[in-house]
């Protein structure tokens, strides 16, 4: 037995180690440039979303949705559906906001603590390290098929508001943003992929 | 002998008296160059209106600055610095380049007056249901990414006052910020609106303003040579404007004065006869000066512009004179006897034509008539009764007769270009009928003094800005500070249904920032007593995910509402909303005013007349546009000028018909000047140049001056030949009358321009269709 089980077992080996082979180099921890080399090549995307925020004061979380669009290198676009129609529209530097018949036209850099929270989600999708790393520590976990990224503010401007934010994603996909606050607040926001439109 | 030597030195002393008394006035008079010329004696509601808010309104007391040039931080850096220093001085009342300055202040002024300012508090929101559709609304808010912002109020302010206001307020496009400071659009200026405590009209306080900036422009200690600073507004506009009225007309004063002394020096080669033919020119300027001066209590730059001019006509009368009379003390009072009386006629229907002028309602059109008739009959008169007497004994000047032989031979043939000249008249009938649509310009802005370029940085920073070109108001007038807030009120809440309906993109008024008393107790009222509002407000949490006991600040802060005092005019100071209320909320000549500017959707206008039906329903309100108003006003002048100036023209004709008794020969005096007037129109017409009130005061001119010529031409009998001593000075006096009134053609200046091309021209041609259409003896 044990000599017909040897050889079995060197091949099983064998076999499994080759069978491990691919996988172990696949699973080994994805690095940030790769994440970041996957990511980049989305040149587009769009996605619906759904927001839940837990705010202390309030009893419950409330629940927004709606749509998300991004276009490679500087566009993201986040339309809220509900409860109220509001359009955000980041545009290289210029953050335009509509709500109702109002619309404000902000520039970025003028507005840290806002350009912080959006510059997260757009520098990830885009796969842009260097902004990214611009404003915050990244700490990534998981590999290519389960990953979470963690960002931790650098300027404590941008701190005073947002503690943390934490990306989950597969492979060159994003699935979830959460966003701790410094106040304890936080929200989470569950992506998910629609079909390009044609 | 002795008699008439003792009425010269009478006549002398007189003259000396006169000229000590014009110079007395003179030196009491006070020189103008804002708009106070083209503004009516008698305005309407609607043009006082317009006067106020050109003189002092809001819109006058705006400066916008910009820096260009250097890089985008570099921009910024600087207009932060000379804004704070700016800040410092009391000559400003504020400036805006989009810090936060008094952001801090004026959210807490709105904060704590949220219940009395909020026009959404009514006794409905404060009901259980209203509670809870506003307190949802403000749920859904922390939703949205503005959420940030409002988590921290919601204790306090559940229903959104705070929200409603800001909005409110924030309804005007501002600039970008770049930097931390506002830019333009494209990025490439940095912008700063600043407002100076004095009114747009005292130009001296905008030259001091405008130095007070530049200054700390110059010395920010981030100034660079690669950065530039550039201004605009109303009150720039009227330094700028004095600035190039005073320089032109100190040139143009200096340069025709050379020309036209060089060229009698030419003529006369003696300085003694140019000496003494200056004398009727300066005692006629300083005769009109002192006219107008006494007339209309100040004197503007424009008609002093006019009066260089006319120097050139002046002289025409030494000229005459000396040249018609050249030999001998007898012959000078030949020359009076042959020649005053036309002389004196020609000064006639000069007078005849600008007398109308003075019936104008166009302060600066009357002050150019009243300058022209004092001027004309002093520079006559001391040409007849002074100047023989002052020549001396010997005085000659040079022979002419050979040049007035010249002019003879060539007068004699000039009939030969009748049939030319017909066609030329003929052409420029027919160009003068097809164009008559367009040869006037109508809009005031042909008036205005500023150039082209300045226009064009004033719209480019404008839009920039996204300021407001304070253009369609609502005005309401009333007795007291409560009616007008009242009435704004009332018009406020029918202009609201037009910016929902997207006809209008917004409006301002004084109500917003300050209540009449009678809404401020309304929405006090309608905040129920402490008890009550717990048991709603318990009521209006179901079914929400809140509960009522975060509430209890909110509580405490609308019980204190109920009973704070009420809002006043002095409670806004040191916020940036007491500036609105400045300039929108008037005392002025007795009565209340409020005003309620509105701003046209994005490149759209606005259509006034469904506004305009609304407002019938609140007396007391009236919808100004104050562009239309302004063009209406100049197209009024306009059209009243040219029926002044066919008035002056029957004048002409009826003195000519009392002196003449005969319609033929007035009528041969008319021709040449008509076909010059005519001719003069059509080439104006030709070159693309539309008249505007100026170019009809050279036409007048171009008759007045060109009357001389004809009625030297004119004989009873035409076989007494001119006189080529009489044909030598009329050349010269057209060519002085050229050179005064050419150099205006060259002037930056758009009227003093009118006036040169206009007369320029029309005087030659006045000679040559005098010459042309004179009778011939062999005719």
């Amino acid at each position: 037995m044990t000599r017909r089980t040897r050889p079995r077992f060197r091949l099983c080996a064998l076999v499994w180690l080759a069978l491990l082979v691919s996988p172990i180099v696949q699973a080994a921890p994805l690095s940030i440039a790769q994440l970041m080399a996957n990511l980049a090549k989305n040149p587009q995307g769009a996605a619906t979303f759904t927001e839940k925020k837990f705010i202390a004061i309030l009893e419950q979380p409330i629940e927004s949705s709606g749509e998300l669009l991004f276009i490679a290198p500087a566009r993201l676009e986040k339309r809220t559906l509900k409860p109220k129609p509001e359009t955000m529209v980041l545009d290289g530097d210029t953050l335009t906001v509509e709500r109702g018949r109002r619309k404000h036209v902000l520039q970025l850099k003028d507005y840290p603590e806002v350009a912080g929270m959006i510059e997260s989600i757009r520098a990830t999708l885009a796969g842009d390290r260097k902004a990214l790393e611009r404003v915050y520590h990244l700490v990534l976990d998981g590999g290519n098929e389960r990953w979470a990224l963690v960002l931790t503010p650098l300027d404590p401007k941008v701190g005073a508001v947002i503690a943390r934010i934490r990306m989950e994603g597969v492979k060159d996909v994003v699935h979830r943003v959460e966003i701790l606050q410094a106040d304890g607040d936080r929200s989470l926001m569950t992506i998910e992929k629609q079909a390009p439109p044609q | 002998m002795t008699h008439p030597r003792r009425r010269s030195t009478a006549a002398i002393v007189l003259w000396l008296i006169f000229l000590l008394a014009c110079v007395g006035i003179i030196s009491r008079t006070q020189f103008t160059t804002d708009l106070s010329a083209f503004m009516p004696r008698t305005p309407t509601p609607e043009q006082q209106l317009l006067m106020d808010q050109l003189s002092d309104g809001l819109a006058s007391r705006l400066i916008l600055v910009g820096i260009e040039g250097a890089d985008a931080p570099t921009r910024a850096s600087l207009s932060r610095q000379v804004a704070q220093h700016l800040r410092a001085d009391r000559t400003f009342v504020s400036v805006n380049n989009g810090e936060p300055v008094n952001t801090e202040r004026d959210r807490a002024f709105l904060f704590d007056n949220r219940y009395l300012l909020s026009p959404a508090v009514t006794p409905e929101r404060f009901g259980a249901d209203g509670l809870h559709a506003a307190l949802s609304d403000s749920i859904d808010l922390l939703a949205s990414p503005a959420g940030l912002l409002v988590k921290s109020l919601l204790p306090r302010d559940p229903t959104g006052e705070m929200l409603q206001l800001l909005e409110q307020f924030n309804s005007g496009t501002q600039p970008q910020l770049v930097e931390g400071a506002w830019a333009s659009r494209d990025g490439t200026r940095a912008l700063m609106l600043v407002q100076t405590r004095a009114s747009g009209s005292d130009t001296d306080a905008q030259q001091r303003a405008m130095a007070a900036i530049r200054q700390a422009f110059e010395q920010a200690p981030g100034a660079t040579a690669s950065a530039r600073l550039v201004m605009t507004g109303p009150g720039v506009f009227s330094v700028t404007s004095r600035d190039t009225i005073k320089r032109q007309v100190t040139r143009l004063s200096i340069l025709s004065l050379a020309l036209i002394a060089t060229l009698l020096l030419l003529v006369y080669r003696s300085f003694n006869a140019l000496a003494l033919g200056l004398l009727p020119v300066i005692s006629g300027a300083l005769a009109g000066i002192a006219a107008v001066s006494l007339g209309f209590g100040a004197v503007h730059g424009i008609t002093l512009g006019f009066g260089t001019a006319l120097i050139g006509e002046a002289v025409d009368y030494s000229i005459y004179l000396f040249v018609q009379s050249e030999q001998n003390n007898a012959d000078h009072q030949s020359w009076i006897k042959r020649f005053w009386p036309t002389i004196r006629l020609g000064v006639l229907t000069s007078i005849a034509g600008f007398a109308s002028l003075l019936l104008s309602g166009f302060p600066g059109l009357a002050q150019l008539g009243l300058y022209a008739i004092a001027g004309l009959i002093v520079a006559a008169t001391v040409t007849r009764f002074v100047l023989p007497s002052l020549l001396p004994a010997n005085f000659r000047i040079h022979d002419l007769s050979a040049v007035g032989r010249t002019l003879s031979h060539l007068v004699q043939r000039a009939a030969a270009l009748r049939w030319a000249a017909a066609i030329v008249l003929l052409a420029a009938c027919a160009i003068v009928v097809t164009n008559r649509a367009s040869l006037w310009n109508d809009t005031i802005a042909s008036l205005s003094p500023v150039s082209q370029a300045d226009v064009e940085l004033d719209t480019r920073l404008r839009a920039d800005m996204g300021a407001p070109d304070v253009r369609y108001l609502v005005v309401v007038s009333g007795a007291s500070q409560e009616t007008v807030l009242r009435a704004a009120e009332r018009v406020s809440t029918l202009l609201q249904a037009h910016v929902e309906q997207g006809e209008l993109a917004g409006f301002e008024s004084p109500s917003r920032y300050l209540p009449s008393v009678t809404t401020q107790r309304e929405r006090q009222a309608s905040l129920p007593p402490r008890p009550l509002l717990e048991t709603r407000l318990a009521q209006a949490v179901q079914g929400l995910p809140v509960r009522a006991q975060l509430f209890a600040p909110f509580l405490d802060d609308a019980d204190t509402a109920r009973s704070q005092p009420l809002l006043r005019a002095s409670d806004l100071q040191q916020t940036s909303m007491a500036m609105a209320v400045d300039a929108l909320l008037l005392q002025q000549h007795g009565q209340w005013r409020a005003l309620l500017p509105l701003t046209a959707p994005e490149g759209g206008s606005i259509d006034a007349d469904p506004i305009r039906t609304a407002l019938k329903t609140i007396p007391d309100a009236l919808f100004v546009d104050l562009k239309a108003e302004s063009d209406r006003l100049y197209s009024g002048y306009l059209h009243e000028a040219i029926v002044l100036s066919l008035g002056g023209l029957v004048a002409i004709i009826a003195l000519l018909l009392v002196v003449f008794r005969s319609p033929l020969r007035v009528l041969r005096i008319l021709v040449p000047l008509a076909a010059a007037v005519i001719t003069v129109t059509a080439g104006l017409s030709l070159f693309g140049q539309q008249m505007i009130i100026l170019h009809l005061v050279g036409l007048l001119l171009v008759a007045a001056v060109g009357s001389n010529y004809a009625l030297f031409f004119d004989r009873p009998d035409p076989r007494t030949p001119i006189l080529p001593r009489t044909l030598a000075s009329m050349l010269f006096a057209s060519l002085t009358t050229v050179a005064g009134f050419g150099l205006l053609a060259f002037s930056d200046v758009a009227i003093l321009q009118a006036l040169g091309v206009t007369v320029a021209p029309g005087v030659i041609l006045a000679l040559f269709y005098s010459a042309i259409f004179a009778r011939q003896a062999d005719a």
